[in-house]
């Protein structure tokens, strides 16, 4: 099973969940230890949590065309099929914006005279490594550069094997809900929606679902953490819309400076390996 | 006008109860419009009790859609497409969701089967709150462009603060340092950074840092949570010092917090320990953005 664990509001314990269901999944059966992919890009904090001996390290972008000038006749019609204005024709000079690229090659393609080439514009990187038996991925997105979605899925498409099989895949995801998320839950069997019991809290769980559910199609479940924090309107939602909370974890400060010092759950609450096992098999019923 | 801009990097270390509270110290003296910059998980609003009175549509990209009866199903759009957006069968069908809308498939078929679609992506909101205008913003679940959302709803900010001549205009960042906070940052006067005394908080604080400097935008740090771990709070500090980076105050960590925002309110209504730190750090930060005059 793919398991991508997201939750919409930032901070509510993705990273926390993520890191520790893997450290158990290894324990109950080290015969088919988890892989685990840090799919925030952005801000990638599993490794400091999981800290993976580093094997192999491979930059990552997108290909971005480059203009043989000698063979340019600056007839406008790679400015005119780039939906995103990321190259330019002015006079007889062609100007690209990296930045702007997505890299769809409809330039090249289109190009008459075929005076377009593609290279790398390295945008971040990805690393891989273990942490005991855990397979760890993780991507890192250069400061200064705007997208994710490439990294992301470059990430998922360099550490997911087709034969994969029954092995545990845990994409832990980017905050939010817009296009890195979504690139994150894509291919995954389920969501696991990590929230807390606030009203910021709930309102960013509705958008979560209404990605994962709504617009995906994936069985979801929840997990409140920082219980007894704030209200009851998240077990009030869950329970309306029928989305099984199968964890809670209470506010304890214990656990937060546990975890502000780089402990996972289970280093801190032992009891947790058996919950978060069960909670695995719990999700794999929803499917 | 001066344009200040709270961000993180990690998520959930405060950046909407910091802002909420600063809009509240803010307006005792002077006058703010307030834009909420997460269009993703738009927050802001839940505190301050705005009444909308302006709804606009956002229409993001376009997304190409396949004319069943015109495909004749050769391929050549799956073929072209470098997003896994096309699905085949005995008519190929294009998957909204994963469509980037560069319309290579759209250039490459051979028989015309393919229209580039305007795709209403999101919805924008001009509201009063008490604390004056907020603009902000939400982006239909799964939808992409939310940088370009997000640099529409700071324009339209900044156009009323300026109609408005008001002293402050004040951003709600989102998480990140990906597009949708490029966009955010873009123009600001000075960047807050919200962190907080955890490895995760040390570690984006430094790429949040980082994305400021890119960009030319002097930047503060306020330490939240901050006696949650006096190890990494003080290494924070160290980080900060060493970077030239000034530190604008320490919030305690206090359940009061969320109190306040289960009852809709800002934290600094109240005058528990939390209100006290934001209002001093309000007076540097005030410093900071407006030298002496502000």
């Amino acid at each position: 099973m793919k398991l991508a664990i997201a939750s919409g509001k930032g901070g509510t314990g993705k990273t926390t969940v993520a890191v520790s269901l893997a450290l158990s999944l290894a324990t109950a059966n080290a015969a088919s230890a988890p892989l685990f992919l840090d799919c925030d890009v952005e801000e990638p904090n599993a490794a400091l949590f999981l800290r993976p001996e580093i094997s192999a390290r491979r930059d990552v972008g997108l290909l971005i065309p480059v203009v043989d000038m000698a063979r340019c006749t600056a007839c406008g019609r790679c400015a005119e099929v780039c939906e995103y204005h990321a190259i330019t024709v002015i006079g007889k000079q062609v100007l690209v914006f990296p930045e702007l690229c997505h890299g769809c090659g409809s330039c090249t393609r289109q190009c008459p005279e075929g005076a377009i080439h593609e290279e790398l514009n390295v945008m971040g990187t990805l690393e891989c490594g273990r942490a005991e038996t855990i397979e760890f991925f993780h991507g890192t997105l250069n400061v200064g550069e705007a997208m994710a979605v490439p990294v992301i899925r470059q990430l998922k498409a360099w550490a997911i094997p087709p034969d994969v099989g029954d092995r545990p895949v845990i994409l832990d995801a980017p905050p939010g809900t817009s296009c890195p998320v979504v690139e994150t839950m894509r291919g995954a069997d389920a969501a696991l929606l990590v929230t807390e019991p606030t009203p910021f809290g709930l309102h960013d769980l509705r958008v979560a679902v209404e990605v994962a559910r709504d617009e995906l199609g994936l069985p979801v479940a929840v997990v409140v953490n920082r219980d007894g924090v704030g209200d009851d309107g998240v077990d009030a939602y869950c329970a309306a819309e029928s989305l099984p909370i199968l964890l809670r974890i209470p506010l304890e400060r214990a656990i937060a400076e546990g975890i502000a010092h780089g402990a996972s759950l289970v280093d801190i609450r032992p009891e947790y390996q058996t919950k978060l096992a069960e909670l695995w098999e719990a999700i794999a019923e929803l499917l | 006008m001066k344009q200040l801009v709270i961000l993180s990097g990690k998520g959930g270390t405060g950046k909407t109860t910091v802002t909420a509270a600063l809009a509240h110290l803010a307006t005792q003296t002077q006058r703010v419009v307030l834009a909420d910059a997460d269009v993703d998980a738009a927050n802001l609003g839940l505190v301050l009790a705005p009444v909308t009175e302006e709804s606009h549509d956002f229409t993001g990209g376009r997304i190409a859609v396949i004319d069943p009866a015109v495909c004749i199903a050769c391929g050549r759009c799956a073929e072209v497409c470098r997003f896994d957006a096309v699905r085949p069968g005995s008519a190929y069908a294009v998957d909204p969701i994963a469509c980037e809308g560069c319309a290579a498939c759209f250039y490459e078929c051979p028989v015309q089967a393919i229209t580039m679609t305007p795709q209403r992506a999101g919805q924008w909101f001009v509201a009063t709150t008490r604390y004056g205008p907020l603009y902000h913003a939400h982006l239909f679940a799964g939808q992409e462009n939310s940088g370009k959302l997000v640099t529409l709803v700071k324009q339209m900010a900044r156009l009323r603060a300026l109609d408005d001549a008001a002293d402050l205009l004040l951003v709600d960042g989102p998480p990140g340092i990906g597009c949708p906070v490029i966009a955010a940052l873009s123009g600001a006067d000075m960047a807050l950074i919200v962190t907080e005394p955890t490895v995760s908080g040390a570690h984006d604080l430094a790429r949040a840092l980082g994305l400021a400097a890119h960009f030319n935008i002097p930047a503060t740090v306020l330490l939240n949570k901050a006696d949650l771990s006096p190890v990494q709070a003080e290494a924070i500090v160290a980080y900060c010092a060493a970077q030239s980076i000034p530190l604008v105050g320490r919030l305690p960590y206090d359940p009061a917090v969320a109190e306040a925002m289960v009852r809709g309110e800002p934290i600094t209504a109240g005058d528990g320990p939390v209100s006290a730190a934001l209002r001093e750090a309000w007076a540097r930060l005030q410093q900071q953005i407006f030298g002496d005059a502000p």
